[in-house]
């Protein structure tokens, strides 16, 4: 009875059904535990957390200059950049916007610097569904590679203030 | 219940500590029930009600928002009840539902005085008056910053202060369960080790003294900086300090809820665990290991590496995961054996078929029990798998997650175990007997099929915490296809039906508990009467042989397991490359 003290000599190992399912149990949190670092080193999709150091404005104003340098165009208002394929590319999370646009290939890769110049944001990339914490403070480095053509929707989907819904953003990905 | 399958097994008992006049003898139980005990746990357990209610009323609010076709509340309102919603629900009501029950398995099971009253009451009050602050303040507007309050967004300095207070008093509640401890062990109340669902209770009680102090490290220096007396607070360091509150107090949770699995087992059908050793060691490896998983919030964070997600993300070598499995057997297995015992030996089943399900504390356990292990168990680890996790941070997938743990698991146990609370420690009988036998398939029905509805709609990436995802006004249009907006609406209709018993629930006990017939003096009206059984020519089987039913249901969420588990890994494949 789990309610009353148990007998004197409760500190027996288990045995028949219950042995086999901790068995069981056990080698399936093993497998678990091995899937991770496997898929980190020959898997495709991690997150490795790469991060720098940086205050707000500064990474304003690489963004600027990110702009001016591969600026290639513009959508309702806004610059569409083209970086170079493998170069670095940067992405600034505000209230309530993802600036500038981002021009890539298909297939190219990129380290896509992500940052906030104000609140938590939520990168949030649609209909792919891929979804990354950017803090104020931190520089977040996405090394991507787009597998897929087409436009691409960001949204926020950390909570960022009253306009948190307006928050949105285009990444495009030419063949 | 019935009453004979406790009274045979009471052991005899050493006197107690209690002075003359503070304790009774339950008329259904035999245990000694500390009166003071008693008052405290009304009283926490009337709190837990009250707030119920209000997270409850957010709650449909929430869910009549997010379905697009209704979209009730405007954006404003919608954050603030979602803030209030998640601290009454996740800090208020369950940590004083927890209180109550540590002041039940402390005191009763150890047939022990609570160590202090004016401890209780200093605890009580500061539950009391911190939560009517945090209410109080966010309701007032001054604080839409959502459970979490992620800095720098900045809350109102009584909001933290509200929550501060809030969480000394429950550690000084926790301090009184182990002072009671303390005393039972002095004074010999009982003999032996303590049983196991106090050892339960003794683990949660442990890991909730882990949350509460992260709580503290977070908050305070928030409250700080609020009333700027610290210039500023690191985004990576809060958020990693708040989830050691955050996280562990749904371990916590995860921790009292077994342990009430435990008790309703063996109120409800006589159940003995069938190695006091392996489900003692399961509780050991909560405490060690389960604070681990507050780590599954980061996992896509910034300011932290792979290796430290990897490990963390994996509770070490998921041993608390293990944990989990094991009461995940033990529990159906204990019953199995009992109801076999008792001659219920048909085929695989016929054991869980005979089972009380007339009685709403097994019904309600049994199918918080499977919700928890289907739903929120396997969804849990997949979406706290590091890699996985990009495909479900922030979106709809995490609270639909939660939802099948903390609610259709934790809430739907301490409903179930409610229905033996009113009649034996407020001493009142529940009116409407049908109403409570339908009320737990109705909450838990209604909370998986939302939760269901909500892991389907993140899954097509719809975000979480979020007013409008037809994004009216977005200088860059965007939204989700119809598969997504019909996801919303059965999310809608299963909250309803959700909220729908959970207002069946607080009616039932407020009436039972104001208006309802007293029973002292005389055993409870039994939820269940048990059938006779055709004699078996057969002995009950024993040992390995003993729980076949079990050995197959956990076979099958084995199953279920590996396959949703897999399919994840595929579907994560199929997203661009990064890393």
């Amino acid at each position: 009875m789990s309610i009353y003290s148990p007998e004197a000599d409760w500190l027996r190992p288990p045995h028949g059904a219950e042995r086999v399912w901790i068995g069981l149990a056990f080698t399936w949190c093993l497998v678990m535990f091995i899937a991770m670092p496997y898929w980190h080193f020959y898997g495709k999709q991690n997150s490795t957390g790469e991060s720098y150091r940086v205050q707000p404005g500064a990474f304003a104003q690489r963004v600027q200059q990110f702009v001016a340098t591969h600026r290639v165009g513009d959508m309702n208002g806004i610059p569409v950049v083209e970086p170079p394929p493998g170069s670095d590319a940067y992405l600034q999370a505000q209230m309530w916007s993802w600036y500038p646009i981002l021009k890539l290939r298909k297939g190219q890769t990129y380290r896509v610097h992500i940052s906030s110049i104000d609140l938590q944001h939520g990168f949030s990339l649609q209909p792919i569904n891929m979804n990354f914490q950017i803090l104020p403070g931190y520089d977040h480095v996405l090394t991507l590679t787009p597998t897929s053509a087409g436009e691409f929707t960001i949204i926020c989907n950390e909570f960022c203030g009253i306009g948190h819904h307006l928050m949105t953003g285009r990444i495009l990905v030419d063949e | 219940m019935t009453t004979s399958t406790i009274d045979s097994d009471i052991p005899s008992r050493p006197t107690g500590n209690h002075a003359p006049g503070q304790v009774r003898s339950c008329d259904t139980t035999g245990l000694p029930v500390c009166l003071t005990a008693q008052r405290f746990i009304k009283l926490h357990a009337v709190v837990a009600i009250v707030f119920l209610l209000i997270g409850g009323i957010g709650a449909i609010l929430l869910a009549l928002t997010r379905w697009p076709a209704v979209h009730l509340l405007p954006a404003e309102w919608y954050y603030r009840i979602l803030t209030l919603h998640g601290l009454d629900m996740l800090i208020v009501m369950i940590l004083n539902f927890e209180i109550a029950i540590l002041y039940f398995v402390g005191p009763v099971l150890l047939n022990s005085r609570l160590f202090s009253a004016k401890l209780a009451w200093i605890a009580f009050l500061l539950m009391l008056v911190g939560s009517v602050i945090v209410n109080v303040t966010i309701l007032a507007g001054t604080s839409d910053v959502l459970m979490t309050s992620y800095v720098p967004l900045q809350a109102h300095p009584a909001f933290y202060l509200g929550l501060i207070i809030t969480a000394v008093g429950t550690l000084l509640g926790v301090f009184n369960y182990f002072g009671t401890l303390y005393i039972a062990m002095r004074d010999h109340t009982y003999e032996g080790s303590v049983p196991l669902v106090t050892f339960g209770g003794t683990a949660a009680a442990i890991i909730a003294v882990g949350a509460l102090l992260h709580g503290a490290i977070a908050l305070v220096p928030t409250w700080l900086w609020s009333l700027g007396l610290i210039g500023s607070i690191d985004p990576a360091w809060y958020r990693i300090a708040w989830w050691g509150l955050g996280h562990m107090s749904q371990q916590v949770n995860v921790c009292a809820m077994v342990a009430v699995w435990y008790l309703l087992a063996t109120i409800t059908t006589g159940a003995k665990p069938l190695s006091e050793a392996v489900c003692r060691g399961a509780f050991v490896l909560y405490i060690l290991f389960i604070n681990l998983a507050s780590a599954h919030h980061h996992l896509v964070d910034p300011g932290v590496g792979a290796a430290w997600k990897i490990w963390n993300s994996g509770y070490a070598m998921y041993l608390a995961v293990l944990a989990s499995m094991v009461h995940g057997f033990t529990v159906p297995a204990s019953i199995e054996v009992a109801m076999r015992s008792k001659g219920h030996t048909r085929g695989l089943f016929g054991w869980l078929i005979a089972a009380p399900w007339s009685n709403p504390g097994f019904s309600g356990f049994f199918l918080s029990l499977v919700i928890f292990g289907f739903g929120g168990g396997i969804t849990g680890v997949v979406l706290g798998t590091q890699q996985i996790n990009i495909m479900a941070h922030n979106t709809l997938r995490i609270p639909g997650h939660f939802h099948v743990t903390v609610v259709g698991g934790t809430a739907l146990a301490f409903m179930a175990l409610t229905y033996y609370l009113v009649p034996l420690i407020f001493q009142r009988e529940f009116y409407a007997r049908a109403l409570c036998r339908i009320q737990p398939w109705l909450f838990g029905g209604g909370i998986s099929f939302m939760a269901i509805a909500m892991s389907f709609a993140g899954s097509f990436g719809v975000p979480r915490r979020h007013w409008d995802v037809e994004f009216t006004g977005a200088q860059l249009s965007a939204g989700f296809d119809s598969g997504a907006h019909v996801m919303l609406g059965l999310m809608g209709i299963g909250a309803i039906i959700a909220v729908a018993g959970l207002l069946l629930f607080v009616g039932l006990v407020v009436a039972a508990v104001f208006f309802g017939k007293s029973n002292a003096g005389r055993p409870m009206e039994a939820w269940h009467t048990e059938p006779p059984v055709a004699a078996s020519t057969s002995e009950p089987d024993s040992g390995q042989l003993g729980t076949p039913g079990t050995m197959t249901l956990v076979l099958i969420f084995l199953l279920v397991f590996v396959v949703y588990y897999f399919a994840n890994w595929l579907w994560l494949s199929d997203v661009w490359q990064v890393r």
